[in-house]
């Protein structure tokens, strides 16, 4: 996914957290992101801080990643994703659209595209931290 | 732990005016056909128009259109659909290069969240959702995940494919999902079955098109598919997306 539109997600899920706990005012922001989503961290924190508005304006970011571990369906062979062994507009096909990964990744034993991504897709809002209303 | 993708799946849907899915139980009986068509056809009439095929293991919209390879999406702050024949075209086929996808259950729902999450459609009139055959994931994940989604029904005159479309109808209308109605595609002959079975469940008949060669001459070539589908399309549009004798 798209960081600009990526942060524009996480401040619109911050934002409905904070109006459900009655929070005035967000001080930090822990985010998840799965390897295959690769987020380039500085432009989602960037994009973050242009569009954040209050109460999560002023927020610190906090930009986790997950290592994307991929299995075989078929001969269990389990491996990680490594985008550097990419091309670049493929690489920026599976940014967009991680699921695409299956057209282009292949298990390195017996050449299967039916592998399950066990982890490292996805995003994930872990936490916020705030001030609570009275 | 929340998945913000999910969250802005509506805001971006939120400048649409209606978004309407064509489905079917039943494979080949024509949804894409009939959704290229029908988008096309709203274009032509000066209405705001998206196309969004999400049978992302055998995208075929691409096709019907024959949308050259130098029309493609942009990229800004998302990706802007591409722009082509009036309409605004979103496929997973500019993210796969021509090659197959081969997706389970889970990857078609996630597919379909990511390309909902980041997809700027913009104002639009009217969203037409070119759907996979059958009535399992990517049914249930639209009912999930859109708001204001409607069904528009295909069928052929066969009881082979009716049989399954009311199975699915049924479940939508379980589901209490707004039903636009019921196209019966490829017609031969001037029997009254769809019609009647389709009162039957309570469902608006809004036409039918019938069984032509010259539809499979104008996939790539949408002037002609227009000519091709024309009149019957204009009786769809008019049942389905004009109601109340409205010009548009
Ligand atoms: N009215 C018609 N007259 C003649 N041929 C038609 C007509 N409508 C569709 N076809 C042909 O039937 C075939 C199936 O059409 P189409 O791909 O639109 O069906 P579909 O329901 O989208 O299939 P799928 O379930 O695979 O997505 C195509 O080859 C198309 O050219
Ligand atoms: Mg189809
Ligand atoms: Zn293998």
């Amino acid at each position: 996914m798209h960081e600009w539109a990526l942060a524009e997600a996480i401040l619109a899920s911050a934002q409905q957290i904070a109006t459900h706990e009655h929070l005035t005012e967000i001080s930090e922001v822990t985010i998840r992101v799965g390897e295959l989503q690769q987020i380039e961290p500085p432009i989602l924190r960037f994009a973050l801080k242009q569009m954040a508005t209050p109460p999560i304006k002023g927020a610190k970011f906090h930009i986790l990643k997950a290592k994307s571990n991929l299995k075989c369906r078929v001969c269990a062979t389990t491996w990680q994703y490594n985008s550097k062994k990419l091309d670049k507009s493929t690489a920026e096909a599976i940014h967009f659209v991680p699921e695409v990964a299956h057209t282009y990744v292949k298990c390195p034993k017996c050449g299967s595209p039916d592998f399950e991504i066990v982890s490292g897709r996805g995003v994930w809002l872990e936490g916020l931290k705030g001030v609570q209303y009275k | 732990m929340i998945d913000p993708r999910t969250s802005i799946i509506n805001e971006r849907l939120a400048r649409i005016r209606r978004i309407i899915a064509v489905t079917s139980g039943k494979g080949g009986v024509g949804k894409s056909m009939i959704s290229t068509a029908l988008a096309l056809s709203l274009a032509k009439e000066g209405c705001r128009v998206g196309l969004f095929d999400i049978d992302f293991t055998g995208p075929s919209t691409h096709i019907i259109l024959g949308i050259p390879k130098t029309v493609q999406p942009k990229e800004e702050k998302g990706i802007v659909p591409a722009n082509f024949e009036g309409l605004e075209f979103m496929s997973l086929v500019y993210f796969v290069s021509g090659k197959a996808t081969p997706l389970r259950g889970a990857d078609v729902s996630n597919a379909l969240i990511e390309l909902l999450a980041v997809t700027q459609w913009g104002e639009l009139d009217f969203l037409i959702i070119d759907m996979p055959p059958g009535i399992g994931d990517p049914v249930l994940d639209l009912v999930r995940l859109i708001k204001r989604i409607e069904f528009l029904v295909v069928t052929t005159p066969s009881m082979l494919a009716f049989e399954v479309v009311r199975k699915q109808v049924e479940l939508l209308l379980e589901l209490k999902m707004p039903m636009v109605g019921v196209v019966e595609n490829m017609k031969r002959d001037n029997s009254e079955t769809i019609k009647e079975e389709s009162a039957k469940l309570g469902l608006r008949y809004l036409g039918a098109v019938s069984y032509d060669g010259a539809v499979e001459d104008s996939i790539g070539n949408p002037k002609k598919l227009l000519e091709v589908m024309g009149a019957s399309l204009d009786e769809i549009k008019k049942a389905a997306v004009f109601p109340k004798g409205s010009s548009k």
